[in-house]
């Protein structure tokens, strides 16, 4: 176990590193922010109605997947990896006595729990100061933030059993581009990073709510506005360690079948 | 298609084994096997009592890799950083992992780039930290593919000399390939030789070098006019300051040649050079058809 967790401590010192990168997230985060926001705000002024959430649980909620999409997103990929793949490097991880699926699962997380720490920060108390409408309200209660932050370390878990899939379906594919590409557009999509889940068509909602994607961050997000109830946020959060144990158990099974036919690139 | 195919040997205890053949041959395909990276559809391998892809976690414990085309050390970090993380993962005790890592930064000489971001490092120097991390658990077999490409002379012979005397002092066996025949005359007794996937030649080194080395050059400083026909000498050219023959020495020893030549003239200096290892190799590939 002390390896892996030196593993994640070493990702995450050097992640720390890199901090223009980090302001430069900021900035785009910002803007984005801002926009979705923006249509938001049209969409509610032109009245519709039975909307599923008020807009200032709206505006908090899109705060939240700008502060925390570092560490919530699927579409920034773990790069050494991938390279590690493509270009060989694997041969020496494999040439260790300890659990590449578990290796690899602690340098993601500690790669993104490092790019979150450097951004959420900032984010959230700049936000918090805004004026009414673009204002981060506090959470709904002091349960709810309890819950919320239970649910958002449970969606961390998830989030990287998810992304440890995609290198290794890159194992056989040797390239992360392709069919890793389309799943992680669909996850993204379905995790209510593009839309909250409350907005989707009655049947994607009951299709996303048997897959583990909303369970990342719609979630800890909707429990943090007080979207969802602390009897249902509870029943979520254990919807999410459900899924967190079966990603772990087949990311592991799929590793082990992948490595019997890797074939290692050059050398 | 097959990447190697009937490759058969065994390696004794403390033996160092120089593992040569072109690109492309599948030197660094057995080597991966050997070290549990990749699993052969079929065959049999047995070191150290273990077969590598069976028990990989356990074997692997016993056993150091450097790939010389790759690297193991962590790009943003200090080399000791990562010396510290491979000690969690071999779980190398405390006092033993300082007492290793003191023995490898003397003997690599790496007291001033131990501390040094890798990035920052030359070829030579990241070398000579690969080394020392793949040696932090202290295995009884290492395999080294390429250990010295792309180093310059001196790193090289570092390199060289720290191997050579690992395995007189530890006893470690060890396989290595090169593309540089100089590391493999240096270092290995054996050699085994593989082309297409199959094994050519395995045995001493001398032997191959006897059979094939079958012309010799001897430099004759004189001021006289040598005048000589002798089945063995293949070829005679004068130069300024006196002759340069090519001698095969199946037909014509070298004891022979002096003698005859001494009766007809006087000798100021001989200088007689043997075949290079490399023209040895060429031939070789050439013989095999490789």
């Amino acid at each position: 176990m002390k390896a892996y967790l030196t593993y994640f401590k070493l990702k995450f010192i050097s992640g720390l590193q890199y901090r223009a990168a980090a302001w430069a997230g900021i900035a785009t985060q910002f803007f984005f922010g801002f926009v979705y926001i923006m249509v938001y705000i049209a969409f509610y002024d032109s009245g519709g109605s039975n909307l599923p959430m008020q807009l200032s649980e709206v505006v908090t909620y899109l705060w939240l997947n700008q502060a925390f999409l570092a560490l919530v997103n699927q579409f920034s990929r773990d790069q050494e990896l991938f390279k590690l793949i493509k270009e060989g490097g694997i041969s020496y991880e494999l040439a260790r006595p300890k659990d590449l699926y578990f290796m690899w699962y602690f340098k993601i997380i500690g790669q993104r729990l490092a790019n979150v720490t450097l951004r959420f920060i900032p984010l959230i108390i700049v936000t918090a100061l805004l004026p009414y409408p673009f204002h981060f309200g506090l959470p709904s209660s002091f349960s709810h933030f309890l819950l919320f932050l239970l649910s958002l370390g449970m969606g961390t878990l998830l989030v990287t059993a998810l992304s440890v899939l995609y290198p290794i379906i890159t194992l056989l594919t040797m390239n992360e581009k392709g069919i890793v590409n389309l799943i992680i557009t669909l996850a993204d999509i379905l995790s209510g990073i593009v839309v909250p889940i409350p907005f989707f068509p009655i049947f994607l909602q009951k299709i996303s709510s048997f897959l583990p994607f909303q369970y990342i961050s719609d979630l800890p997000f909707r429990i943090y506005v007080g979207n969802v109830s602390i009897e249902n946020g509870l029943f979520g959060v254990v919807i999410q360690f459900i899924w967190v144990v079966l990603l772990i158990l087949f990311g592991h099974f799929l590793m082990k079948k992948n490595l019997r036919r890797v074939v290692v690139q050059g050398g | 298609m097959k990447a190697v195919e009937d490759i058969s040997f065994s390696i004794d205890k403390g033996e160092i084994v120089g593992y040569i053949g072109p690109n492309g041959a599948g030197k660094s395909t057995t080597i991966k096997i050997l070290s549990g990276i990749l699993i052969p559809d079929s065959g049999q391998c047995r070191i150290a009592n273990m077969t590598p892809w069976k028990n990989r976690t356990k074997y692997v414990k016993n056993i150091g890799v450097v790939f010389g085309q790759r690297s193991q050390l962590w790009w943003d970090i200090p080399a000791e950083d990562t010396f510290d993380l491979l000690k969690d993962i071999y779980e190398i005790p405390e006092e033993e992992y300082q007492a290793t890592k003191e023995d490898l930064i003397q003997r690599l000489n790496l007291q001033d780039i131990i501390n040094i971001p890798v990035r920052q490092l030359s070829l030579g120097q990241r070398m000579r930290c690969e080394i020392a991390a793949s040696l932090l658990h202290n295995p009884d077999i290492l395999f080294l593919d390429e250990p010295t490409i792309g180093l310059d002379a001196v790193s090289k012979q570092l390199v060289r000399d720290f191997i050579k005397k690992l395995n007189r002092e530890k006893h470690t066996t060890i396989l290595l390939t090169s593309h540089d025949m100089s590391d493999i005359t240096s270092l290995a007794k054996r050699i085994i030789l593989i082309g297409k996937g199959k094994v050519l030649y395995d045995g001493s080194l001398k032997k191959l070098q006897n059979r094939y080395e079958t012309e010799k050059y001897v430099f004759l400083k004189t001021n006289d006019t040598l005048n000589i026909r002798h089945k063995g000498i293949k070829q005679k050219t004068k130069n300024k300051e006196g002759y340069d023959l090519v001698i095969d020495t199946r037909l014509l020893s070298i004891s022979d040649l002096l003698n005859i030549v001494s009766k007809k003239i006087t000798i100021d200096d001989v200088e007689i050079d043997h075949e290079d290892i490399d023209n040895i190799i060429v031939k070789l590939y050439e013989d095999y058809k490789i």
